[in-house]
């Protein structure tokens, strides 16, 4: 193509044929690609919903367990589950954060470039990849052949520290990472130590994202069913005991319930399940967004 | 209270890299001391050093001396922190703490050394923001976050931050380079009624600024591009400016090179 030069008339001519053709069929193809992938969401959502809606509007649901209840018989509610899961999840949580957060601080902080960075960081890449069912499997191991403890809620949020700590440390990094290194050197220029500069400078800044990261590894663990499956035992009725072998947890109440008939009433239940669970998820990603809101300053 | 630097014989190096050859200079307290001298000759790494910033970087060590009214800063038991407490500096961008709001931007240094006393840190963010220049424009939006003024009061604001923490001397990395006119203006005027109180030291690539804002000038060169940069001259500002001893000021200084 031949440059224009000042003697030649300037041509803002709309592109070829062609040009038009390839760039709507890109379009389309861009198009049709996004929906497809909204198409299964969509799906997922839409029967969720419809089938499990009914049972989440009755305080039955939200206050009661499943005692005595048969799949024959309708009400109770999944009260149990909903203390489990939150419960196994905060257990798990308590432990993965500090751990990732700390973990992740000194990667990026104090051990950056040097060996044992670079194996710590190699270890996190491979326990990310660890299947679910492998880390429950390993808990059963450690505790209960070796140690001899017995199936507990507690080695459940253990096999889920194993699976949230890698999300936690990585999402932890990331963030720490886009934490400029002139804000480091501001704070050091005041006088303050790496310690302190960390804590209250860099932390911070960074603050949003870590909150993310750690309701995205919470939202992972939530519905994780092999090691609830290998480690406890479903209860249907209450308990607040992490170290007593039962304890209801929506993923297992779900399982407990897939092989009923459509015209039970358990079926109706384990879709209930499923959208309670679904809600539970969703409320922790809006929790997140609202405190990155209000962590954030108004700039005017 | 305003602190007379000397430097002697100092060498840098970054890792392998011998970065700054044997300067030697003395900055007299409440004057204003400008470096100049083509990109790489090393001029900010020299600076960083006064208040021992060079370290932050793994490998960075330096030979020689360099003292804050006799006291070594790099001898045994000499903590950085400490030096820096009473070295401040200000960088060449604007780097408030996005986390923090003017206030709490201000009142930082004083904060994470341990200051609690509420009244103690409205009077310093008052006072350092009055003598930055900026009161008037932030009083009334104090809460809101730093970094929501424009880069100059950015600057300004980080500027009341250092010298909230009242050190003794004010390192400036190209303090004016990110800004436009009227605020390089504004943070000029800012540095004639700083060494009233403190000892200023500041690297520019602007020579029209050095020769209004500075009293003492040095001129920094390196013989090539990987070779140290070396302290050429140094002496009052008029001198540099009108009469240099050295050629290679004079060929700087009148555009014929760098």
């Amino acid at each position: 193509m031949s440059a224009s030069t000042a003697d030649t008339p300037l041509a803002f001519r709309r592109p070829s044929g062609v040009r038009t053709i390839k760039n709507s069929l890109a379009t389309i193809f861009v198009t049709v690609a996004t929906l497809i992938t909204i198409i299964p969401l969509a799906w997922v959502l839409t029967t969720v919903i419809i089938k499990g809606y009914r049972l989440l509007l009755s305080s039955t649901w939200w206050l009661e367990s499943q005692r005595g209840i048969t799949p024959r018989r309708e009400g109770g509610g999944a009260y149990h589950a909903i203390v489990g899961t939150v419960e196994m999840a905060l257990i798990c949580a308590a432990i993965a954060v500090p751990l990732g957060v700390l973990g992740a601080i000194f990667l990026i902080e104090y051990g950056r470039g040097t060996k044992i960075a670079r194996g710590v960081s190699f270890m996190v890449d491979i326990l990310s990849g660890i299947p679910s069912i492998v880390a429950a499997l390993f808990i059963y191991a450690l505790f209960i052949t070796i140690f001899g403890l017995g199936r507990s809620a507690i080695a459940v949020s253990c096999a889920l520290v194993l699976l949230m700590l890698p999300v936690v440390l990585r999402s932890t990094e990331e963030m720490l990472k886009l934490v400029p290194d002139s804000l480091r050197e501001a704070s050091y220029a005041l006088g303050v130590s790496k310690w302190k500069t960390i804590v209250k400078v860099v932390v911070p800044t960074a603050f949003g994202g870590i909150v993310t990261g750690v309701m995205l590894g919470l939202a992972r663990v939530m519905g994780e069913t092999a090691p609830l499956l290998i480690l406890v035992s479903y209860a249907v009725g209450i308990n607040f005991s992490p170290t007593t072998d039962t304890m209801g947890a929506l993923p297992t109440m779900i399982n407990a319930g897939r092989d009923q008939p459509p015209q039970m009433p358990g079926y109706e239940r384990v879709w209930a399940a499923a959208l309670t669970l679904i809600m539970i998820v969703m409320l922790l990603n809006v929790l997140a967004r609202l405190i990155a809101r209000f962590t954030t300053l108004k700039e005017k | 209270m305003a602190r007379r630097i000397d430097v002697k014989n100092l060498d840098i190096y970054y890792g392998g890299f011998h970065a700054v050859e044997d300067v030697s200079m003395t900055v007299e307290p409440r004057t204003v001391t400008a470096f100049i001298g083509p990109s790489g000759c090393g001029k900010s790494t020299l600076l960083r050093t006064l208040n021992r910033m060079h370290e932050v970087i793994p490998g960075a060590h330096v030979k020689g001396n360099v003292q804050l009214d006799g006291t070594d800063l790099y001898g045994q038991g000499v903590d950085p922190v400490a030096v820096r407490r009473v070295v401040g500096m200000v960088f060449q961008r604007p780097n408030p703490f996005p986390s923090m709001s003017i206030f709490d931007n201000v009142a930082s240094g004083l904060r994470l050394n341990g200051v609690k006393n509420k009244g103690v840190l409205t009077d310093a963010v008052e006072r350092s923001l009055m003598a930055a220049n900026l009161w008037i424009e932030v009083k009334d939006r104090l809460g809101k976050a730093g970094i929501g003024l424009s880069g100059g009061q950015q600057q300004r604001l980080c500027i009341a931050r250092a010298i909230a923490v009242e050190p003794q001397v004010l390192l400036m990395d190209e303090p004016c380079s990110a800004l436009d006119p009227i605020s390089t203006l504004a943070i000029e005027d800012l540095i004639g009624e700083l060494k009233e109180k403190y000892t200023v030291v500041i690297v520019t690539h602007n020579m029209q600024q050095a020769a209004r804002v500075s009293d003492q000038t040095a001129f920094f060169n390196l013989a090539a591009q990987g070779k140290p940069g070396k302290l050429i001259e140094i002496g009052p500002t008029e001198k540099i400016f009108s009469n240099p001893d050295q050629q290679a000021t004079e060929d700087y200084i009148t555009g014929r090179f760098g």
